[in-house]
């Protein structure tokens, strides 16, 4: 399974990567194998509040459906819009162009509890 | 034992193969205060012949429409239906399968259910029906649920001509989910006071033509919706839109409908059929089943139920709607019956109709009656009696003509009012004994 | 050898090779139907009605050409009546023929829901025998027919329990249905539909409602709690007593999920076990067919402090006759067109009759025999999710091929190979890999060993041959369908060739 070094991750299995107070999510390979061919992501509008561990969407496959949860609290900055069409990248692509939203945190003290790579990556294995 | 195939030598041997002495030994887990104890205060078994007779009695004890001429309709219509229609659904592989969650045992009938969607999109002029719902006042219902779920509004306007019972389904849909049914009044027969439509609508209800039989004007009803940012859905009589222009045309975003007149029987009011058919943007809040075509690992073209994820099973209480089990053998049989029909055929059917309609209004205004409401109608309208409604009925009765339905009480009209249906089956000579014998009641 | 198409297979589908969609087979002209044909005066439509339309683009095919399409598209579908159907939770017994005789008869077939009442007698009396039946086989004050599928039937009693804390004044307060983790998901579906708010109870090692969880769970804002008895794992809640009381002692009602009532009727009544309703599957227990998915048959039962509540109108036996009893006024109201599928509640009435006090219980006893037996021979390729006796169906878990990398679903698609409707998969949701068989007790010995004979060929096929079953099915018209295709390239309605098809 691929767990990139430099990000950080979340137990409900999304990716975080922090730049500035910007902080880019998706969901990590792990999650998009268990899921299958995903078919659908449901995102929410740019602009939007989140509160730390809210829900911020559902990403879809053809016989379940994930909730997305916050990892941080803050404000939608942008959504992938090529989701829409092309939900595959997150199955292909999960880290790069299977990207979800942008949030500019609010506390970025909250990503100090976020997993590390190799924390995620033992948790994978329990 | 009648179906139970087991032998007492059989009974045995899967016994010992259980690894126990008795069928009571695999209940131990039944609390004994719990169990039946001797039999059931039932009658005894019948057999096949005895259970043929009591049925047939049963039977006999009703009044036949197949025997007395019907002008009896209100959502329920004595129509023309192929015997094609009982010889495809008979066939123990669709009476008998379950949902086709295996598709690929269930290819048959999944592609019914892809023709039968397609016909009832076709219909209404709209882009999407889906599988079926149990009947048409359910799915009047859920469509308006389905509107409170796209626009987060919890107010929903509603024509004070839809049927009385899809009224009260509604009603009792609304309670339950803390939506608020607010009743747009009628003036000669239509609907007529949008103005109470506000920008706290989910959505504005409009059936056509109507419980009173006059073809609503689609137009004025989705001009008050668009006005409020609500949803507009019609309830629509299938049979009427072989000829009128569908509400696709009227930019609808849901259009619900009663499938029994697309070759049902009248069954005493069940098993019915509800239609459901939206635009394709709403596609992912249908309640109920969708099957989609697509292809195998070979490339072969094959059918499969799609979008499951807004099914109870996968989202549960987060689930578009609760329904599991639809009418697929009902669509089933109206698949088979608009195949019959084709092109051609509703037309014929609903121009007979209106043709057969025409000329009881002629022939009921000369016994002293007269039409409650002067509007456009298709097969249905109200005509006044001189006199109660019930007590024509019960005498018409004796000369074996169902009349209609009275409407004083529970049905949106007077004493006197009587709802009358014609549909193609009615002939030119039933319709004149009809209007001989009412003259005759009503002196 | 072992990618062989078992003899067994269903070869029929040769008669299809390649079937077209009815709208392909159209010729501009044709009709498929000897219709009706007016003798009234022509009239002109447009004047009478307003707008007219174009045509409505239905296929026009001949009548022969009609009957074709439907026999052939039957030849690729497989039925009760074709082989074994063991869907667990589905109820999958034999539909008995002549029930389709007596809900065919013209005086059942040809009567209208709104003729009066003593024109109707006859079929007001089936409703009111099926009623007395269930009334009886269940225990309870009160039957409704009126809910027309499970689902609905669920979804009517949880209306029936807001409307009985309403008017005990704690409809503001009561807010939560509590819900087995184990549940069908139409139980949490037709709570959210009546407003309540969800919580799950798990399920403890044995298989029971898990009592200390349930028991912090309740409080005064539960408005109910929803069991499935025997539950889905195909197990009697031994405590059930128990949990009613526990319920009961917070103000709860307690709702029974009766998809399983095969394995108690004639044995035990859910009427007596503390429940205050519970719905019925007409369709899985007493035999109407389930048409492909529907109709259903929902009957609901009630206790007497439910019964004000039920939707009116009421099938009321009286002195003389039966009648429509519309004076209700504590009703919740309508919750279908007229009084349920009645023609459905006609074969359910026959296959009632056909039992009678005498055979009954023996619908439980051969049910729960057969699911027993089908475990036992199936011990040792496919373990029991829990060591105990089951009811009317089994859930084993298929769990220890999953790292030769053979899932469930594997093994259920090569079934169809040997001729057998696959079990039901990955529920419950709370056992890996589940296989949910439900043998139901019309099926012989004969028929249950040749499937257990398959499945244990099948489960060593996985172990020598994974690859056979990942391409299984391979006898039907179809391989294993593109499902994400289907929902991200949506196709649900036909369009001629020169229109792009409906997508989103």
């Amino acid at each position: 399974m691929n767990v990139p070094a430099d990000l950080k991750y979340t137990k409900s299995h999304e990716w975080v990567k922090i730049e500035g107070d910007v902080a880019t999510i998706g969901i990590t390979d792990h999650a998009q194998s268990e899921l299958g061919d995903v078919v659908f992501v449901d995102l929410p509008e740019a602009g939007r509040a989140v509160a730390l561990d809210e829900t911020f969407g559902t990403v879809e496959s053809v016989k379940t459906v994930s909730d997305l949860y916050a990892p941080l609290a803050g404000e939608v900055m942008e959504v992938n819009g090529d989701l829409a069409t092309d939900s595959e990248l997150v199955n292909s692509d999960p880290y790069a162009g299977g990207w979800m939203v942008k949030i500019k945190m609010s506390d970025p003290g909250q990503a100090d509890a976020l997993m590390s790579a190799d924390a995620y990556s033992a948790s994978l294995d329990d | 034992m009648p179906y139970i195939p087991h032998t007492e030598a059989d009974t045995q041997k899967m016994l010992d193969t259980i690894g126990v002495k008795s069928i009571d030994d695999l209940f131990i887990e039944i609390p004994d205060n719990l169990r039946v104890k001797g039999q059931l205060n039932v009658p005894s078994a019948k057999d096949e012949a005895q259970l043929f007779q009591h049925c047939r009695d049963l039977a006999e004890r009703n009044v036949d429409l197949s025997r007395t001429t019907c002008f009896l309709g209100a959502g329920i219509y004595d129509r023309f239906s192929p015997a094609t229609v009982g010889a495809v659904i008979s066939r123990g592989e669709f009476l008998t399968a379950y949902t086709p969650y295996q598709p690929e045992a269930s290819q048959g009938y999944l592609q019914t259910i892809y023709e039968f969607q397609s016909m009832i999109a076709e219909l209404y002029g709209m882009d999407v029906a889906n599988a079926s719902m149990y009947d048409g006042t359910t799915s009047l219902a859920e469509a308006a649920i389905m509107a409170t779920y796209v626009n987060k509004r919890k107010k929903v306007y509603v024509s004070g001509a839809i049927h009385p019972h899809a009224r009260e389904v509604l009603n009792t849909y609304c309670w339950a989910m803390d939506v608020e049914v607010v009743e747009i009044r009628t003036q000669d027969g239509v609907t007529k006071d949008y103005s109470i439509v506000k920008d706290d609508a989910a959505c504005v209800l409009l059936q056509t033509p109507n419980f009173f039989g006059c073809i609503e004007d689609m137009a004025v009803a989705r001009d008050a919706a668009r006005a409020n940012g609500a949803l507009f859905i019609v309830s629509a009589d299938p049979v009427a839109f072989g000829l009128l222009k569908p509400p696709g045309d009227f930019d609808a975003d849901i259009v619900v409908g009663e499938g029994q007149p697309l070759g049902l029987p009248m069954g005493f009011g069940g098993p019915l059929l509800g239609l459901f058919a939206c635009k394709k943007e709403y596609v992912r809040l249908i309640p109920g089943r969708i099957v989609g075509r697509t292809v195998d690992g070979e490339g072969r073209s094959g059918f499969t139920m799609t979008l499951r994820t807004r099914e109870q099973d996968i989202r549960r209480e987060k689930a578009t709607s609760n329904i599991c089990t639809n009418e697929a053998l009902m669509a089933l049989a109206s698949t088979v019956h608009m195949s019959a029909l084709g092109k051609n055929g509703i037309r014929q059917v609903a121009e007979s109709t209106v043709r057969n309609t025409q000329y009881a209004i002629q022939k009921l205004k000369e016994t002293g009656c007269h039409l409650k409401y002067d509007q456009k109608v298709f097969c249905e309208f109200v005509l006044s009696l001189p006199k109660s409604a019930v007590g024509a009925r019960d005498a018409l009765l004796e000369k074996g003509i169902l009349a209609g339905l009275p409407m004083g009480g529970r049905y949106l009209g007077d004493e006197n009012d009587l709802l009358v249906a014609v549909t193609e089956l009615r002939t030119r000579a039933q319709i004149d004994e009809f209007a001989s014998a009412l003259k005759e009641v009503l002196n | 050898m072992p990618n062989r198409i078992p003899e067994s297979a269903n070869m029929r589908w040769k008669t299809v090779r390649e079937p077209r969609l009815i709208f392909e087979k159209s010729s501009p002209g044709q009709i498929g139907a000897n219709l009706p044909k007016a003798d009234t005066p022509e009239v002109d439509l447009a004047a009478t009605l307003g707008d007219l339309r174009d045509g409505v683009e239905w296929p026009e095919v001949s009548e022969l050409e009609v009957m074709r399409h439907f026999v052939n598209l039957s030849h690729i579908n497989y039925g009760i009546e074709t082989g074994f159907y063991p869907l667990g939770s589905c109820t999958m017994k034999y539909n008995p023929r002549i029930n389709e005789v007596t809900a065919g008869l013209s005086g059942f077939r040809n009567i209208h829901p709104l003729m009066p009442e003593d024109t109707v007698q006859g079929a007001l009396e089936v409703i009111c025998g099926v009623k007395e039946y269930l009334m009886e086989i269940t225990g309870f004050y009160e039957i409704t027919q009126q809910p027309v599928a499970g689902a609905h039937g669920e979804m009517t009693c949880l209306m029936l329990i807001k409307a009985f804390h309403a008017a005990n004044g704690e409809g503001d307060k009561r807010t939560v249905v509590l819900i087995p983790d184990s549940a069908h998901g139409t139980n949490p579906a037709s709570a959210a539909r009546c407003g309540y708010d969800v919580k799950s109870i798990p399920t403890d090692a044995e298989g029971n409602t898990d009592l200390v969880a349930l028991e912090a769970a309740l409080d005064d804002t539960v408005a109910a709690f929803m069991v499935t008895n025997p539950s889905t794992l195909g197990l009697f809640e031994p405590n059930i007593e128990r949990v009613c009381e526990l319920v009961h002692a917070v103000g709860g009602q307690v709702f029974c999920d009766g998809a399983n009532m095969n394995a108690m009727v004639g044995t035990t009544r859910p009427g007596d076990h503390g429940f205050d309703c519970m719905h019925l599957n007409l369709h899985k227990t007493f035999s109407t067919p389930h048409g492909g998915g529907g109709p259903g048959c929902g009957a609901i039962g009630l206790q007497e402090h439910l019964a004000k509540f039920m939707p009116a109108p009421v099938v009321t036996r009286g002195e003389f006759e039966v009648f429509l009893d519309y004076d209700r006024p504590d009703s919740i109201g309508r919750v279908s067109s007229f009084y349920g599928q009645f023609l459905m509640a006609v074969r359910a009435l026959t296959y009632l009759m056909a039992y009678g006090k005498e055979g009954l219980p023996n619908i439980s006893r051969y049910a729960v025999l057969n699911a027993n037996y089908v475990k036992a021979r199936l011990a040792d390729v496919l373990p029991a999710a829990h060591d105990r006796p089951c009811m009317h169906e089994c859930v084993l878990t298929a769990s220890k091929y999953k790292k030769l990398g053979v899932r469930a679903l594997d093994i259920s698609k090569r079934l169809i190979d040997h001729g057998f409707h696959p079990p039901t998969n990955y529920f419950p949701l709370i056992v890996p890999e589940a296989m949910m068989i439900e043998p139901t007790e019309t099926e012989s010995k004969e028929t249950l060993d040749r499937f257990c004979d398959a499945m244990i060929a099948i489960c060593k096929e996985a172990e020598e041959d994974p690859d056979a079953l990942h391409n299984a099915p391979a006898t039907q018209i179809v391989g294993r369908l593109d499902e994400a295709r289907a929902v991200k390239f949506l196709d649900v309605k036909y369009k001629k060739e020169s229109e792009e098809p409906v997508s989103v």
